[in-house]
């Protein structure tokens, strides 16, 4: 948590110099989703995730590097500098895709863990996507042919409360997502995402059940977006949020929730949160000059990788 | 007829008011239709001023929603439907060819489908393989759809309301990089026709057919190539079905020379098409083979340097008027990429 909140802050620093020429979507007060989520999987467990994709790249253990090179545009970054923010990969490390088309890649995870189903493999896939996807009638029809093959996947909505500006009520009666496929036999629940702790006990319960047969779950967790739906700034001012929105998302900050917790807990110092920072620091800073001095792709590179060649 | 000075974006909004205060079965659709930032501010103020009955966003559902607006057109409604991308579109695909298109053919003429469709183009600040793309010539291809690029805001304002006004489904695909662009429309917004070219600037040494942002990049490139003693002419367009094939092919028959460039790509593409009315209808009078410049045939990508290397610019018009000329290109003040549009969106 504390290294995606440390790369997202200078990420939103570097912004205005122009260096990152790519729309960015930000998960700043979402860390605990995908950080609980991913501590519940194994490497070899797969994710698929959307364009607000920092977050799940960096909890399912992609390389902080390759990702700073990646929104720098750079040759070294981990889609070679084609992808950018929103199009974050790292198959190695298990997230194997992000896409800038609402609910695409709820299909293809689908098929991920039809595959994983039929190899007789014991990966469990999960599928991440907002609180807008669902609105798509591909997450139905993902659905629908994930319960009736029994498919080892988990369904992660992550519930920001919008869908760029629009509010969940504005788009459909039916507001208690969790469960929105019941009638296809999909079963839901839903959890507070600001408390890492509880999103990863959850998760690691609903993995053990999909990796031992169990079928399809969807989880729902709720989390506050501190910024504007694309880009650095922070936009509680611009009249479309909830009056109290602000307070109430600083409130529930999950890393200061989580922080408070270890030092209740487990007795966790100060000077141990700030070993960690330092650490998280290090590593940003690190990933930022890597970007920094990485080249440019060349001028070949436009016409590679349209079509894989035979092997 | 009076004028008045108004950006592309603000175009497209007085004729959207105009519409609605002349009609109250238009209406309008799509996601942020009604939010603060108003479709790059060209729906600003529609939903204070005519109401979320007919201003109104939806859910993401774009085929489901194409169906809807092609159910309500039947009906007499005249719905807009807005995508602030038209990758989008890509999602309703089914409902746009498999239905609109063919809903008053297939039923031997007995419906109408008074639809329009407002798309935008996504180009630079790594907009990338999903945000970018041009869907023109999918709309040319399966008969149904009318088809408009609009360049100038006399164009976007006037082909707006033309589209309005059409008992056809109309594709309107308006580009990001123009919203800023400034030009006289008239006032009050008046109608322009459907299947009318512009010749942009007249010339005698080459016909440069270039449509939406690229007529842009191909005026600049215009200039440069004057500098130089070569006298371009530029045909836009604007609206590719109908096509205006006359203005087009007069002015290849006049100067012998015909380069296309297209927002798109060229395979199958505007420019396969121009280019082979060229051939069709003016095939004695060229003395050199076509040209045709789009984006490069692979998919967009964010890097800055790839991705200009992506696009076709003035630079990259010049250049290729001077081969077709057998000319050195002279590598000095060249125009670069015109606009200087930032993000994050
Ligand atoms: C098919 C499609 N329609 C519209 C968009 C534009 N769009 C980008 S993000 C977004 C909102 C999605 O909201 P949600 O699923 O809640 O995810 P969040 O951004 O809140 O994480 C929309 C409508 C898109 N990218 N793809
Ligand atoms: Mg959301």
């Amino acid at each position: 948590m504390l290294r995606i909140r440390l790369a997202e802050q200078r990420i939103t620093e570097v912004y205005p110099t122009d260096k990152i020429q790519s729309p960015i979507h930000l998960s700043v007060g979402q860390e605990a989703i995908a950080a609980g989520v991913c501590a519940a999987l194994l490497k070899t467990d797969h994710v698929h995730g959307t364009y607000r994709g920092h977050a799940f790249y960096l909890a399912k253990g992609g390389d902080m590097n390759r990702m700073f090179a990646e929104l720098y545009g750079k040759d070294a970054g981990c889609a070679r500098g084609k992808g950018g923010s929103m199009h974050l990969v790292d198959p190695e490390a298990g997230l194997m895709s992000c896409s800038a088309i609402v609910a695409s890649t709820i299909p293809v995870a689908t098929g991920d863990a039809f595959a994983s189903s039929r190899q007789g493999r014991k990966r469990v896939v999960v599928s991440v996507f907002g609180d807008g996807a669902i609105d798509e009638g591909v997450f139905f029809e993902s659905v629908n042919f994930a319960v009736l093959k029994k498919l080892p996947i988990l369904y992660v909505l992550e519930n920001n409360g919008y869908a760029i500006h629009s509010k969940i009520p504005e788009r459909r009666k039916q507001v208690e997502l969790w469960r929105a496929a019941e009638g296809l036999g999909l079963p839901g629940e839903k959890f507070d995402g600001n408390d890492v702790g509880a999103v990863y006990s959850v998760m690691a319960k609903a993995v053990a059940w999909v990796r031992k047969g169990g079928g399809p779950r969807l989880l729902e967790f709720t989390a506050y977006r501190w910024h504007e739906h694309v880009g650095p700034g922070i936009d509680f001012h611009e009249g479309y949020r909830r009056p109290n929105e602000q307070a109430l998302a600083q409130k529930n900050d999950p890393l200061r929730l989580a922080k408070a917790d270890l030092a209740k807990r487990c007795k966790v110092g100060p000077e141990h949160f700030e070993q960690w920072e330092a650490e998280a620091r290090d590593e940003v800073d690190e990933a930022v000059e890597f970007a920094e001095r990485s080249p440019f792709p060349t001028a070949e590179r436009l016409h590679q990788d349209v079509f894989a060649e035979r092997s | 007829m009076s004028t008045k000075r108004l950006k592309y974006g603000e175009a497209i909004r007085a004729a959207l008011f105009h519409a609605m205060e002349a009609d109250p079965a238009v209406f309008v659709m799509g996601l942020g239709v009604d939010d603060h930032r108003a479709i790059f501010g060209s729906v600003k103020g529609l939903v204070e001023r005519f109401g979320p009955e007919r201003v109104f966003d939806t859910p993401i559902s774009e085929a489901a929603m194409t169906g809807v607006a092609v159910g309500a057109a039947l009906n007499g409604m005249k719905p807009i439907h807005v995508h602030i991308r038209s990758d989008f579109l890509y999602l309703a695909m089914d409902q746009l060819f498999n239905i609109a298109a063919k809903w008053r053919y297939m039923f031997g003429g007995s419906m109408k489908v008074p639809l329009v469709v407002r798309a935008v183009i996504g180009r630079s600040w790594g907009q990338g393989a999903q945000h970018s793309q041009s869907l023109q010539s999918f709309f040319m291809h399966v008969p149904g759809f009318k088809v408009v690029m609009p360049t100038t805001p006399a164009d976007a304002q006037g082909l707006l309301l033309a589209a309005v006004n059409e008992p056809n489904p109309v594709f309107i695909l308006e580009h990001r990089l123009l919203y800023d662009i400034v030009g006289d429309v008239p006032d009050p917004p008046t109608e322009a026709p459907l299947g009318k070219a512009y010749v942009r600037r007249s010339g005698k040494d080459l016909t440069i057919v270039a449509n939406s942002y690229m007529v842009v990049e191909a005026l600049k490139a215009a200039e440069f190539l004057e500098s130089q003693g070569i006298d371009a002419e530029i045909v836009d367009p604007v609206s590719l079905v109908p096509l205006d094939r006359e203005t087009i092919v007069s002015s290849v028959r006049k100067t012998g020379r015909l380069i296309v460039v297209d927002t798109s790509w060229t395979a199958c593409g505007v420019s396969a098409e121009i280019a082979a009315i060229a051939a069709e209808r003016a095939f004695d009078r060229l003395k050199v083979p076509v040209r045709r410049l789009g984006m490069q045939p692979t998919t967009c990508p964010v890097s800055k340097p790839l991705e200009n290397a992506f696009y076709p610019s003035a630079r990259t018009i010049a250049m290729e008027a001077f081969s077709m000329l057998g000319r050195a290109f002279p590598d000095i003040n060249v125009p670069v990429l015109s606009s200087t549009f930032k993000g994050p969106f």
